[in-house]
């Protein structure tokens, strides 16, 4: 949607209805699952014309197909951006949206506190295209203006950080970007648009692992892209794939073609087309389904979490919960000014007693399940340094907010007292 | 910085049924050029696209003669779309006022990127309908729903049935 025009429906109309029309062939008013992968030309001049990019058009499921197409402007919508790109997960979302920005030799800054599989995605993988990521603590956002270099291409944090409450303050982190010339990437997939409006502070571009809140009930695992359509990707030579002449395209230039729509078509016609990571119809579907009731579900999965948190925090096993929505949290203040409709509801605390109680409580608990997801509408624990943190260093995994102690919650959609009644078993039996 | 510009799908949707002859100001005779992708675009969906642009004069683009002035495209035009720098837009509106009459120009669309108040103060002051920077072909697809289909924000929310062309 255009800058200038404002939005005329509110986040729950929209989150129904962006991007899924009644079908006009059949009239189906659910979203089909076009489970299909190609798309039949009237003539060879009219496949020209969708291979050029000259018409708009379905063509092969690689790069679009419309039930995915649904998904993707149904999030595009929902944060308020221009255009959205699905993908098969949340870390090929982090793939796709670093792909037009950085060449071989670039590098990006993220933050030290980001889900452990991005740290090991962003610090091991990556090298291997020559990406290089440097890691800072952005609570001080000093360090990131230090870490800047000529070849900086972007500053990726999370909005809320899995697992341990943190919360990036993006105005400041956004005005950094901004004078360097570099894109904000914020991974708003704890936060949800629902809670965390990303755009509105400042990012310039907003990846999700929909896998979590969006899709919402562990079905399906998916990823997105969205383009605010606000960064002018040709002010400066830092960004040759979006400005400069692309050789595939028999050197059109797709910031002066498509203007606000370049990023997103690029990451279609050149990233999906060359990396492949496209997302399933199927997924999209169940995906679609989800954000149906995302207001809904976030906001009972952030009272239920609020209220687990403050059980926890006047529990004798426990030593610390780190959740941004109490008030002994230091993100606390951020919390109300980011996050005010509710702090999310994935958040770590401490047992008293280190590794061994930490993976004895994961063991004695009965409703929580024991598995590496969030976002679900079950309630779910796991002990992060023993599993998804276990690539990392210690030096990393304390950073990160995983130490031996900590133990990850993402609550979910049951009654309050059966999800607290299970912690507290879990723990006594844990201490016997 | 200058106002937000806000025009209504109606208002869009009014223009964009409401006109067949366009002359695209600045077209251009390179394919990789967004004037060629935006007239080819048109063209397909039953528009006739005249091309201007003193440089091509007498070329063919995409099956049309081009002219090196509005003046000298025959018959009625309806619709000034400007594929030309923001500063030298208000010399091509002040041509397509001079010809409002004998030309029937109703509308000025001043392509992305292109904007210039005091001009659009003036061809509205005559009469004429203006859009400032906006594509026509993109306004077109949003408004079709054809735009959604690589994943971009649309903005429409509707629960009619749209109806189609087949065939
Ligand atoms: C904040 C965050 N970002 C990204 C990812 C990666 O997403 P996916 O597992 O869909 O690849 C996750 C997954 O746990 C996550 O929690």
């Amino acid at each position: 949607m255009t800058k200038d025009n404002k939005e005329r429906f509110g986040f729950e109309t929209r989150m129904i209805h962006a991007g899924s029309q009644p079908e006009p062939v059949t009239g189906a008013r659910q979203t089909p699952i076009f489970q299909n992968t190609s798309y039949v030309f009237h003539d060879t001049d009219h496949a020209a014309s969708l291979f050029n990019l000259q018409t708009f058009g379905f063509i092969y499921s690689r790069l679009t197909n419309p039930t995915v197409a649904a998904l993707e402007e149904r999030i595009a919508n929902l944060e308020g951006g221009r255009g959205a790109t699905a993908c098969a997960s949340g870390h090929a979302a982090q793939i796709l949206a670093l792909f037009p920005l950085m060449d071989p030799g670039d590098d990006f800054i993220a933050s030290n506190r980001l889900y452990g599989g991005s740290i090991t995605q962003f610090g091991k993988t990556f090298k291997k295209f020559d990406w290089r990521c440097t890691f800072v603590d952005v609570d001080q956002a000093e360090n990131v203006r230090k870490a800047l270099t000529p070849k900086t291409k972007a500053i990726f944090v999370e909005s809320l950080a899995n697992p341990g409450g943190v919360i990036s303050d993006l105005e400041a982190l956004s005005a950094i970007a901004r004078e360097a010339g570099i894109p904000l990437i914020v991974d708003n997939t704890m936060a949800t648009p629902y809670l965390c409006p990303a755009f509105e502070w400042g990012a310039d571009l907003i990846v999700h692992s929909t896998t979590k809140f969006l899709s919402g009930n562990g079905t399906s695992t998916g990823g997105c892209v969205v383009d605010s359509g606000t960064f002018d990707w040709a002010a400066s030579d830092k960004f040759p794939s979006l400005s400069a002449p692309e050789p595939a395209y028999h050197g059109l230039r797709f910031a002066e073609s498509f203007g606000d729509m370049a990023y997103t078509l690029h990451s279609h016609a050149v990233a999906l087309r060359d990396l492949g990571a496209t997302m399933a119809p199927m997924n999209a579907f169940q995906t679609l389904l989800g954000i149906e009731t995302l207001s809904l579900r976030m906001e009972r999965h952030c009272a239920n979490a609020l209220a687990v948190a403050r059980f926890l925090e006047s529990h004798d096993l426990v030593e610390w919960v780190s959740h941004a929505g109490l008030e002994s949290s230091p993100y606390h203040a951020l919390a109300n000014k980011y996050l005010p409709k509710g702090a999310g509801a994935v958040f770590t605390f401490g047992v008293k007693g280190g590794y061994e109680m930490g993976i004895k409580v994961v063991e004695a608990c009965e409703l929580f399940s024991h598995l590496a997801n969030i976002g679900d509408t079950r309630s779910l624990i796991l002990h992060p340094a023993s599993t998804t943190h276990r690539q990392l260093s210690e030096d990393q995994r304390i950073a990160a907010g995983a130490g031996p102690d900590v133990i990850r919650l993402s609550i979910g959609l049951e009654t309050l007292d059966d999800i607290t009644a299970d912690l507290d078993q879990a723990l006594t039996r844990a201490a016997e | 910085m200058s106002e937000p510009l806000n025009y209504s799908d109606e208002f869009l949707r009014g223009i964009l049924s409401g006109v067949r002859g366009i002359a695209m100001v600045g077209a251009s005779t390179k394919w990789t050029r967004p004037s060629y992708f935006a007239m080819k675009y048109l063209q397909e969906k039953g528009f006739r696209v005249i091309p201007v642009n003193p440089g091509a004069a007498g070329q063919e683009i995409l099956g049309e003669t081009c002219y090196a002035t509005l003046a000298e495209v025959p018959g009625s035009i309806d619709m000034v779309d400007i594929f030309r720098a923001s500063d030298a837009a208000g010399q091509t509106v002040d041509e397509a006022l001079a010809l409002k009459d004998s030309k029937n120009i109703r509308v000025i669309w001043m392509q992305l990127g292109v904007r210039d108040d005091a001009a659009a103060a003036r061809a509205q002051a005559a009469g004429l309908s203006v859009v400032m920077n906006r594509c026509p072909k993109i306004e077109y697809g949003r408004l079709h729903s054809e735009l959604s289909w690589g994943g971009f924000n649309s903005g429409i929310i509707s629960s009619k049935r749209r109806r189609i062309r087949i065939g």
